[in-house]
């Protein structure tokens, strides 16, 4: 065999051989390995539970967005012509996406709808309603603006809106970000020390056979990769529990929602069609942690 | 192949261990090199395996420079050279042959390699029977036998020894010699460092004696020369 050959084998039987010693400095050590999961685990669950809160919310808001329309009615002084002829007005407001018209007789029509019942109603001339047009918004976020620059539209009388709903989700979803990012911010922080930590307790214990590596010629990374394995295995341990941790916490939840009549307004998606992606997050987000916290030790305590 | 050309070695703290030092070990030669504690004999080792580098002067050590050597090129440096020690540095909770396969596995060598060479060493040290046990089951001289065979594991072309006979018996130590001598005679470069002058004298080799910093003798047929000034 040729140097050249002896070296590829030596390489392909390297991946078991790291694996292995990488699995065992985690038994080594294993409540401070314990600890390390743990912790990676906190961070993980926080981090999820706030961003499906997150995605829950952009959810509802999104479905608030679909429904969302409001109306501006037309002054009771304009002809039916005059009011018709506002519809290009309104449709030159920014954010401002299709306007349908309604006449009071159509607007009338469909009021009377849900009250057929009612013979009250039914006596009513259609001349106390206002024409109106059905306006919807790009960007709910800027509803308020829109309504306002709507109202300022020469001829149009008067705006209603579900703004106060809507303004209430963005601010809420607002606020959770904030906080979602900060405390993601504090934990990864915290996970990248303890993991360090964990690889520093491992290149500890093993000081005696780093030396002994090191004399017989190992190199540098050969002596840093196990330890890189082992924050990777905590990682992604850590990753895999919180993962299950996070499902079994939102399906409780989902349940909690949908037996409660209170909180009908809500509607929460399923776990299945966010698992992958919160699956790929997870999985992610370990593996740099991992990766980081054991590079910086190794970049620190393994120096030839 | 060792050639030490004018080297002066001043660490940090001022010490000047090594002053002009020039001497030649071509391969397959047994060496002896000695001197009294603080002659600079470890300086001497620690060039060798380029844990330091020389103030001054050349070392060049199997090929490689240890003056310009670029940091990911120490390790093949390293493959090239066994290194035993006084305190045989053995992995207690490892077998001889785990302590073994560890020191192949290291510098990468497959499972295969590793069952195919470690039972030829262990052989040759005369520890055939020895590969299960772990090192607190053996005497001393069987465990500086298990630190010799990991340093010849790997096949080095040279064998650095830093007073490998320190903590054994005179008859251990006899022993340990002439299983130095015998793996000369295959073909390996021995360097041993040690203060044991009547071992020195059983063994009629070459004898760098080291004082001061200075190599002030260099001679055939084991004469321990600094005790004679």
């Amino acid at each position: 065999m040729t140097d050249r050959a002896v070296f590829t084998v030596m390489r392909r039987n390297n991946f078991s051989y790291f694996l292995v010693e990488g699995w065992h400095g985690i038994r080594s050590h294993a409540f401070m390995s314990f600890a390390a999961i743990g912790i990676i685990t906190a961070c993980l669950l926080i981090m999820g539970s706030f961003s499906l809160v997150a995605v829950n919310m952009s959810y509802n808001l999104g479905m608030l967005v679909e429904e969302n329309q409001f109306l501006a009615y037309v002054d009771d002084s304009l002809t039916d012509e005059e009011a018709r002829a506002l519809q290009g007005q309104v449709e030159a407001v920014p954010n401002v996406s299709t306007v349908t018209f309604i006449t009071r007789e159509e607007a009338m029509t469909a009021f009377l709808e849900d009250k057929e019942d009612n013979h009250l109603f039914q006596e009513l001339p259609a001349s106390v309603l206002r024409h109106r047009y059905a306006i919807h918004v790009d960007d709910i976020e800027q509803m308020a603006a829109t309504v306002e620059a709507v109202k300022q539209v020469p001829g149009i009388g008067g705006t209603s809106a579900a703004l106060e709903i809507a303004e209430g989700f963005v601010t809420l979803s607002n606020i959770a970000s904030a906080i979602a990012f900060i405390l993601i911010a504090i934990l990864l922080v915290v996970s990248l020390f303890i993991i360090s930590n964990t690889i520093r307790l491992a290149t500890f214990n093993r000081r005696e056979e780093i030396a002994i590596m090191k004399m017989c010629g190992a190199t540098d990374s050969f002596v840093q990769i196990p330890f890189v394995v082992e924050g990777v295995i905590l990682g992604l341990v850590g990753a895999a529990v919180s993962f299950l941790l996070q499902w079994g916490i939102y399906e409780v939840i989902v349940k909690a929602v949908n037996e409660s009549g209170r909180v009908q307004l809500i509607t929460l998606m399923s776990f299945q069609t966010l698992a992958s992606q919160v699956l790929a997050i997870f999985l992610f987000t370990g593996l740099a942690v991992g990766v980081g916290g054991s590079l910086l030790t190794i970049r620190k305590f393994l120096q030839v | 192949m060792i050639r030490l050309t004018e080297v002066e070695k001043t660490y940090e703290n001022g010490t000047h261990a090594l002053k002009g030092v020039s001497f030649r070990v071509d391969d397959g030669e047994f060496v002896f090199l000695v001197g009294p504690s603080g002659s600079g004999k470890s300086t001497i080792l620690k060039l060798l395996t380029a844990e330091e580098a020389p103030t001054a002067g050349q070392v060049a050590v199997n090929g490689y420079n240890v003056n310009t050597i670029r940091p990911q090129q120490v390790p093949f440096l390293r493959r090239s050279l066994g290194v035993v020690f006084q305190d045989f540095r053995l992995i207690d909770k490892k077998t001889v042959y785990e302590n073994m396969s560890f020191a192949m596995r290291a510098i990468g060598a497959s499972a295969r390699e590793v069952r195919k060479r470690i039972p030829y060493v262990l052989d040759l040290v005369g520890l055939g029977e020895k590969g299960g046990q772990f090192p607190g089951q053996l005497s001393g001289g069987e465990q500086q036998r298990v630190a010799i065979a990991r340093a010849l594991v790997n096949n080095p072309n040279m064998i650095i020894a830093d007073e490998p006979t320190g903590n054994l018996d005179p008859s251990r130590s006899y022993e340990i010699m002439r299983l130095l001598e015998r793996i000369n005679e295959l073909g390996t470069t021995i360097l041993v460092v040690t203060h044991e002058k009547e071992l020195v004298n059983r063994f009629s080799k070459r004898v760098l004696t080291i004082e001061n910093g200075r190599i002030i003798s260099d001679r055939q047929g084991g004469f321990y020369g600094y005790e004679k000034k």
